[in-house]
């Protein structure tokens, strides 16, 4: 165990808990069971309250302590602290009184929620003696470990399926990072990353790592918190692809309520996913408490893994908060992303679409009742993966340069919606 | 020839530390219970009380994961190659 260890005092299997060192280990060597980092949370309770925090600076290291990195952060200090937006022409649409969006489109630098991960991995990794750092990814987190490796000055190894958005292979490689594309899906990707991780010594980020990587989503939970004035929401709608974010927005709201700092109040979690890739949602709508991997095919790829590494606990989370789970189609994912950028002028990735859509149809079924207050999360930026709706969302009329061409279009126009 | 069988590393101590173990052809059950007898200890590693594959635990034949062919009784012939794999997080 090494000296210094911060607020943290072990890993811990969440299945027999079993307790290990603070290494770069994943696994319990016995169940094959996934680590969790144990926090001394009396002293936590201590340093951390309401003011310190608001003293701080608006990054998501303001939460500092609830974060496994020992010492202070070496890697994207800049990171978090995203706007929570107060969605009412949303929540009009949408058919519930009050709708926020905690719009992680815009988080710094990579513009997804995966920064929030990363910068918590490799500040650890970096702790830890690492100089090389890695990741499985389906795109988002490829594009943060890239970036932030590179600010950080580590060699960064990313693995991609082949057939990934443009956008998001350029958006790797533009910081000299290796990209390894990978000629199979996610899953596949992990299984490979799996296997290489056990042979190099890196740091893969959501292998050997993801006891640290993984909390770093806490982060949003603590943030939307804070940013709704100390107040937990009823509601809050969270996209499934391995199912970590969901559980861990769980457990920021369960941190901020034991250490006080927001008053202890019921609230339901729901997962969202692309019914092309929905292991989660079928298992959670048929009532089953495990899942069966499906082989993804969905627009919404940054959400599309059919074995779900969190998928158990994810299901468990929205079973005990009384929350639900849906999917939508690739056309209603679409039409999500539309109807926020309509509404509230956020241009979000195709899984934000299916945050939207999942939402929409919660609110519709009664699911999440009118009158309840509802955060939406929205977790990447929509620049990502214009290929997706390229084609879906109107065309550009040309004209001359020339004021008579102009009025006789608007012209034209006016008197088609006058038929209409 | 044989089936190979490539040990995840949270298994090795058990294996002596070889990363790729040889087994007779059969089933996925079969191969299970045959490194049982030589590595005592690692079906318990791999398989829950009621005999199941552990939740955590994914089981590859030549890439392909065991729930989408027929689970231990997954044929296992000659020259195949198996992984056992811890589930991993999302990306």
């Amino acid at each position: 165990m090494e000296k210094n260890a911060g607020f943290m005092k072990a890993l811990k299997c969440r299945e027999c808990g079993r307790e290990y060192p603070l290494a770069a280990t994943h696994v319990c060597e016995f169940d094959f069971g996934p680590l969790e980092v144990l926090y001394d949370y009396d002293r936590i309770r201590a340093s951390l309250t309401r003011s310190t925090i608001q003293s701080r600076r608006q990054t998501m290291w303001r939460y500092a302590e609830l974060l496994p990195v020992a010492g202070e952060p070496t890697v994207g200090f800049e990171v978090g602290f995203t706007p929570l937006i107060r969605a009412d022409r949303l929540a009009r649409r949408l058919g519930v009184r009050e709708l926020w969006v905690k719009n992680d489109t815009v988080n710094y630098p990579t513009l997804s929620f995966k920064d929030r991960v990363v910068s918590v991995a490799l500040s650890r990794a970096r702790e830890l003696g690492f100089t090389t750092v890695a990741c499985a990814s389906t795109g988002n987190l490829a594009n943060s470990v890239a970036a932030n490796a590179a600010a950080a000055g580590l060699k960064a190894y990313v693995f991609i399926p082949a057939d990934l958005e443009q956008g998001k292979v350029v958006n790797s490689l533009v910081y000299g990072a290796e990209v390894i594309g990978i000629k199979g899906h996610y899953d596949e990707v992990n299984r490979l990353c799996a296997e290489i991780a056990g042979k190099y010594g890196w740091a893969f980020v959501n292998v050997n790592m993801r006891p640290y990587y993984a909390e770093g989503s806490k982060s949003m939970g603590f943030e939307i918190i804070e940013q709704l004035a100390w107040r937990v929401p009823q509601h809050t709608v969270v996209p499934m692809a391995s199912g970590s974010l969901l559980t861990k927005i769980h457990k920021s709201y369960q941190e901020f309520t034991k250490l006080g700092l927001a008053p202890e109040t019921k609230y339901r979690l729901h997962g969202a996913q692309a019914t092309g890739c929905a292991p989660i949602s079928t298992a959670q709508k048929a009532g089953l408490d495990f899942f069966r991997p499906v082989k993804p095919n969905t627009i919404a790829k940054s959400l599309a893994i059919g074995t779900p590494a969190d998928g158990f606990y994810a299901l468990r989370v929205m079973k005990e908060t009384g929350g639900a789970a849906d999917d939508v189609t690739d056309d209603e994912v679409r039409d999500g992303i539309r109807l926020l950028a309509e509404c509230e002028g956020i241009f979000a990735e195709t899984a934000g679409g299916v945050t939207v859509g999942v939402a929409k149809k919660l609110i519709a079924s009664g699911r999440i009742p009118a009158n309840d207050s509802v955060v939406l999360c929205v977790t990447g930026n929509g620049l990502k993966t214009i290929d997706a709706v390229a084609g879906h969302v109107g065309r550009t009329r040309e004209i001359k340069p020339s004021l008579r061409e102009f009025e006789a279009l608007l012209d034209a126009e006016t008197r088609s919606t006058a038929n209409v | 020839m044989a089936a190979k069988i490539r040990i995840p590393t949270p298994l090795r101590k058990l294996t002596n530390n070889e990363e790729v173990v040889e087994v007779n052809p059969g089933t996925v059950g079969a191969a299970i219970a045959e490194l049982q007898t030589r590595y005592p200890g690692i079906k318990e590693r791999l398989l829950d009380d009621s005999g199941a594959v552990r939740r955590f635990v994914n089981v590859y034949v030549n890439e392909e994961d065991i729930r989408f062919l027929q689970d231990q009784q997954t044929p296992v012939n000659d020259g195949d190659e198996v992984s056992i794999i811890p589930a991993i997080a999302g990306g």
